[in-house]
């Protein structure tokens, strides 16, 4: 199958998911589910990221600063800024695309394998609204929720790391967090995260809605909508970088 | 129709209050004239409830379904049976709208299926319970859930009203205590129940079943091929069975549609299915020597050259 042919498919999918619910408080109910399954399923991962991804930054980039020129204050603003701008939301949705893509693939591809898309298709309910809708919804409310903890569980992992291995005191940090901060970065950040929520959850649903065959292919269409995810989140967390700043 | 309603109504009540004069004579003949083919062309769809219509269906190059035309009658259970490959499962996705025939029409009580919008054919689709091969019920749900899922959907009922609902069907299927389970903790035969619950739980007019008998033993077949003829007799419903197993065509099919390499091959009931001579169909039917062996009996039993009530002693003499 052609790109476009695959390109078209998903775009139609996409628009397919936009109908009226046949009944809203089941679309709810299954919006909170779906909330649940991404959000607190995937904080416990997003928690122990967030915080090594911090203290490791904190330490690495004590070791390069070598500089006595350069006040240690700037370990923080660094840490902070790589954190905010980059790995907060590109490191942790990348993660997520494993974590929360590989769920919806399976489930999906499970659900097609067995029959049960058709059934709700013979009862009369736009699958594609039932299905993808409060999952692609659900995730562009969880994830940048889940960026925004990573964000500051990340700054919070360089101060513990920092000071824990005394590379520089606590006032220190605090005071080159406070210095020179854009607030346009948490936006940028923001935005990268809605936009990989979009990827990570349409991708791995488009994956599984349309898988053929059994057991194997669901395992097949499972890996190759975390690999497409990924590098769409890395190509476009380029292309928003180009645009942004 | 509303419109046959009314006509009626309105014949009815010009007749009954005796003002039939203050109706002129040539309007007045019209009118019942109007009522009587309303009526009968309205008692012919009630009868003729599914029409498929010169359907072609292909894949590529190679054409599965080629120029079938069939009746599925209301209150009858409608077999559509062949051997693998013959086009049974293709033609019944074709009915449900799983699969767009290439050519041909299929009309559900005088509405073209295929003609129809997609918003049209969500309408429909509620009058239509489907059950699946392998079931297809929801695994995150438990049995309970899995049969209020439509009455969820598509009602404004309370939860108790649902419940009671649930109740009903779950009892009418002989299943009980069973509510709280999940699919995967119950047995075959009750997870096809469980999906024929889920299938009439509103009310449908059209019921599907998809080799309702698979992977299922002899005895459990029979139960469920009973359950779904007396549904069918008890809603009054146009029923659709996709089959291999030859107890079903025997025991249930009121209407045959036998399927050879995508063509329709031969129709009938399964009282003329023993005495055709169709060769193809003889051979898919009776295939082995046991059953062939039946089949004689069977004939000589209806043409009552048998004792039906013969003592097997001497015969085995």
């Amino acid at each position: 199958m052609t790109f476009f042919t695959e390109l078209g498919r998903y775009l139609l999918m996409i628009k397919g998911m936009f109908s009226k619910p046949e009944n809203m408080k089941v679309y709810w109910k299954e919006f909170m589910h779906q909330c649940n399954d991404i959000g607190i399923g995937s904080l416990g991962i997003v928690v122990i990221i967030s915080v090594f991804m911090g203290a490791v930054s904190a330490v690495q980039t004590a070791y390069q600063l070598v500089s006595p020129v350069i006040p240690k204050s700037t370990i923080a603003q660094i840490v902070r800024d790589t954190v905010i701008l980059e790995f907060a939301p590109t490191l942790v949705c990348i993660v997520l695309a494993g974590v929360v893509g590989s769920k919806i693939a399976s489930e999906l591809g499970n659900m097609r394998v067995s029959e049960q898309i058709d059934a709700l298709e013979i009862m009369g309910i736009n699958t594609k609204a039932y299905l993808i809708m409060p999952k692609v919804a659900a995730a562009l409310v969880v994830i940048p929720m889940l960026v925004v903890i990573s964000g500051v569980l990340g700054i919070w992992g360089g101060r513990l790391a920092g000071v824990a291995s005394g590379i520089l005191s606590a006032a220190e940090y605090d005071k080159g967090l406070l210095a020179s901060f854009f607030a346009y970065n948490v936006f940028f950040a923001l935005t990268k995260a809605y936009t990989f929520a979009f990827i990570i959850s349409s991708i791995p649903a488009y994956y599984g809605y349309y898988v053929k065959g059994g057991a194997l292919e669901i395992g097949r269409s499972s890996t190759k909508s975390v690999v497409v995810s990924c590098v769409l989140i890395l190509f476009a967390d380029y292309i928003l970088a180009a645009l942004l700043l | 129709m509303q419109i046959i309603y009314w006509l009626l109504y309105y014949y009815n009540n010009n007749n009954e209050a005796g003002s039939g004069a203050a109706i002129e004579q040539p309007l007045r003949r019209t009118l019942q004239q109007l009522v009587v083919y309303a009526a009968v062309k309205s008692s012919y769809q009630f009868v003729l409830m599914i029409e498929v219509k010169n359907i072609i269906k292909g894949f590529g190059d190679k054409i599965v379904i080629n120029d079938v035309t069939a009746t599925m009658q209301t209150g009858k259970c409608n077999l559509i049976i062949g051997t693998s490959g013959s086009g049974k499962t293709v033609l019944m996705k074709c009915l449900v709208g799983l699969f767009e025939p290439d050519k041909g029409e299929i009309v559900y009580s005088g509405q073209s299926f295929t003609a129809m919008s997609e918003e049209e054919r969500k309408e429909l689709r509620q009058q239509i319970g489907m059950l699946f091969q392998g079931s297809a019920l929801f695994d995150s749900m438990t049995v309970e859930q899995n049969v209020m899922f439509p009455l969820d959907m598509f009602t404004k009922w309370s939860f108790p009203e649902k419940l009671k609902r649930v109740n009903e069907v779950l009892d009418r299927v002989n299943l009980k205590d069973a509510n709280k389970k999940f699919p995967a903790e119950i047995s075959g035969g009750m997870k096809k129940r469980v999906g024929i619950a889920r299938a009439i739980v509103l009310n449908p007019k059209y019921l599907f079943c998809d080799e309702p008998n698979s992977g299922l033993d002899p005895q459990t077949s029979l139960v469920i091929d009973k359950l779904i003829k007396e549904i069918t007799i008890e809603y009054n419903i146009t029923t659709v069975v996709n089959t291999h197993d030859m107890n079903s065509v025997m025991e249930i099919g009121d209407n045959i549609l036998y399927m050879y390499q995508g063509q329709k091959e031969w129709e009938g009931t399964n009282q003329e299915i023993i005495f055709s001579k169709n060769e193809r169909l003889n051979s898919f039917i009776f295939a082995s020597e046991f059953l062939q062996d039946a089949k004689d009996m069977r004939m000589l039993e209806m043409k009552g050259k048998i004792d039906n009530n013969r003592d097997m002693d001497d015969m085995m003499k």
